[in-house]
């Protein structure tokens, strides 16, 4: 008798587990564990790594990310009210911007801003606050700029029907803007903006470009230097962990806001 | 100029030569209407045929292309002229209540008159409150729109509108995004309103309402006012051949 339908999926599904589990115990036997065990899970290095990977990268990490999607926010919401201005050139110069910081690598924004900064204002960088500062600036200018298309598209989310009430009551279009638009408009925004928070702070990786401390490393700086000095790569894989504690929590929070919101429509 | 100065003796509303247009399409052709206070004036038409323009030109919603609108006495189509001084004096009810979701019930009352007219906390609450009880509301203060029913939410709007103690209301189709069994409420806050001398601007569909709290009626079609009078008279005895026609259809 033929194979029925379902018993037919049924193995078709077997036979992918097993191909799978014999990827998986090929590899395990054939790694070379010896030396990958020492080398990137050795507990000696590790316990050498704490606390300071936290404290110091995790935590400036952390620092950096905060200050630059704070202030980038802030820049991409006027950018975003630029944008749907009537006035022409408030829109010119907010598409110029945008398309010029997201069509650019954000490692040689970091670094050119870093460096022509100081010059352009004829001071030493330090004056400036030096490269944690100066980078920063670079970071806060790309987030903007991507920040400023998830706002954009927020607030034109909100129904016209939400403005003319609130114009019909005698409130000014800066006061429709302030607190009518852009609170339902950022609630509509939470989940794009999550994922841009998740960038933003892989995206601190690059900051080592326009310059470190000792005190200023974030994680992956702060990994790699460790793991140079150390002739180890067990703080590259403790960073990898630190970072997922971090963002996973934060993409799957995401996905619920997601669904919830989907629900309640 | 100053916005201050109301002429008493004007007409609430006074539109003379309204013209509209979207591009090559004309909507309204020379509107001239002149509403007193405490008039309640309400237009019927079918759809396309520029009432609701017409009544969103009032507080310049809709930026007329031409002609004149007065407001006691206040040109609002003149560029000096204060808009957000004058829209206070105009309270508004939408087809679609347009409620704002993020605030409360009392939240969505007490906003502008906290923001426009800066009254202090508890004042904007005690004028929400009295007039969330005028539409029969008390209890829903600190409901959100959403847990609402439509009803719920259009009388919820109307008591926004009356929070910045209007001269007069413009209603725009209050009552057609509502469930049959929920229309009669909202009328009979519009009634309470008519009765207590409101003036009132209505555009709508409740041939009932506009015969027996109506004081006039305008019927529209083609961007002109075909023909207005007495409501009953109207209703009962239309002269244009296109009143005819849409009475005949809707009645």
């Amino acid at each position: 008798m033929a194979l029925r339908r379902s018993q037919k999926q049924k193995l078709y599904r077997y036979a992918v587990y097993v191909v799978l589990i014999a990827i998986a115990v090929w590899v395990a036997l054939t790694a070379n564990w010896a030396r990958l065990v020492p080398l990137f899970l050795n507990p000696e290095v590790a316990l050498k790594m704490l606390p300071s990977i936290i404290t110091v990268g995790l935590v400036n990490t952390l620092w950096f990310t905060a200050v630059a999607f704070v202030a980038g926010l802030i820049l991409g919401v006027i950018l975003a009210l630029m944008k749907m201005s009537v006035i022409g050139p408030f829109r010119w110069i907010a598409t110029v911007y945008v398309e010029l910081f997201r069509g650019l690598p954000a490692i040689l924004t970091i670094f050119t801003i870093a460096f022509i900064l100081p010059i352009a204002a004829g001071v030493p960088g330090k004056d400036l606050g030096g490269p944690v500062v100066l980078g920063l600036i670079g970071l806060i200018l790309v987030a903007a700029a991507y920040m400023a298309e998830t706002i954009r598209a927020g607030l034109q989310a909100v129904p016209k029907g939400q403005t003319e009430a609130a114009r019909s009551l005698g409130m000014s279009p800066m006061a429709t803007t302030f607190w009518i638009v852009i609170p339902q408009g950022f609630r509509i925004i939470i989940p794009p903006l999550t994922n841009e928070f998740v960038l933003l702070l892989k995206d601190t990786s690059l900051l080592f470009v326009a310059g470190t401390f000792i005190w200023s490393k974030e994680l992956t700086t702060f990994a790699r230097d460790a793991s140079t000095q150390n002739a180890n790569g067990t703080p590259l894989i403790m960073a990898a962990l630190l970072y997922l504690i971090v963002t996973i929590p934060l993409t799957r929070f995401t996905a619920w806001l997601e669904r919830r919101m989907a629900r309640e429509r | 100029m100053s916005t201050d100065l109301i002429d008493v003796h004007a007409p609430a509303i006074d539109i003379q030569g309204l013209v509209k247009s979207y591009g090559d399409n004309e909507v309204l052709k020379g509107i001239d209407l002149t509403v007193l206070a405490g008039e309640v004036v309400c237009i019927i038409g079918p759809s396309g045929s520029g009432k609701s323009t017409l009544l969103r030109s009032v507080n310049l919603l809709e930026v007329p292309t031409g002609g004149h609108i007065l407001i006691e006495g206040i040109d609002v189509t003149d560029e000096d002229t204060d808009l957000d001084r004058v829209r206070q004096r105009i309270g508004m009810v939408f087809q679609s209540f347009n409620l704002f979701p993020h605030m409360t019930v009392l939240g969505n009352l007490t906003i502008a008159q906290r923001r426009v007219k800066k009254r202090g906390k508890a004042e904007a609450e005690r004028i929400a409150r009295e007039m969330l009880g005028r539409v029969g509301l008390a209890e829903k203060a600190d409901a959100y729109p959403s847990h609402l029913s439509g009803g719920q939410q259009q009388r919820v709007a109307i008591a926004r509108a009356l929070c910045m103690n209007p001269d007069m209301m413009l209603f725009d189709e209050p009552t057609s995004a509502l469930d049959p069994e929920l229309v009669g409420e909202v009328l009979q806050v519009m009634r309470s309103l008519a009765d207590e001398g409101m003036t009132m601007l209505v555009v709508t569909h409740e041939m009932g309402f506009a015969r027996e709290v109506g004081s006039r009626l305008i019927f529209m079609d083609g961007g002109h006012i075909l023909e207005q009078g007495d409501p009953r008279e109207v209703l009962a005895n239309p002269q244009h051949p296109r009143t005819q026609d849409f009475l005949s259809r809707v009645l």
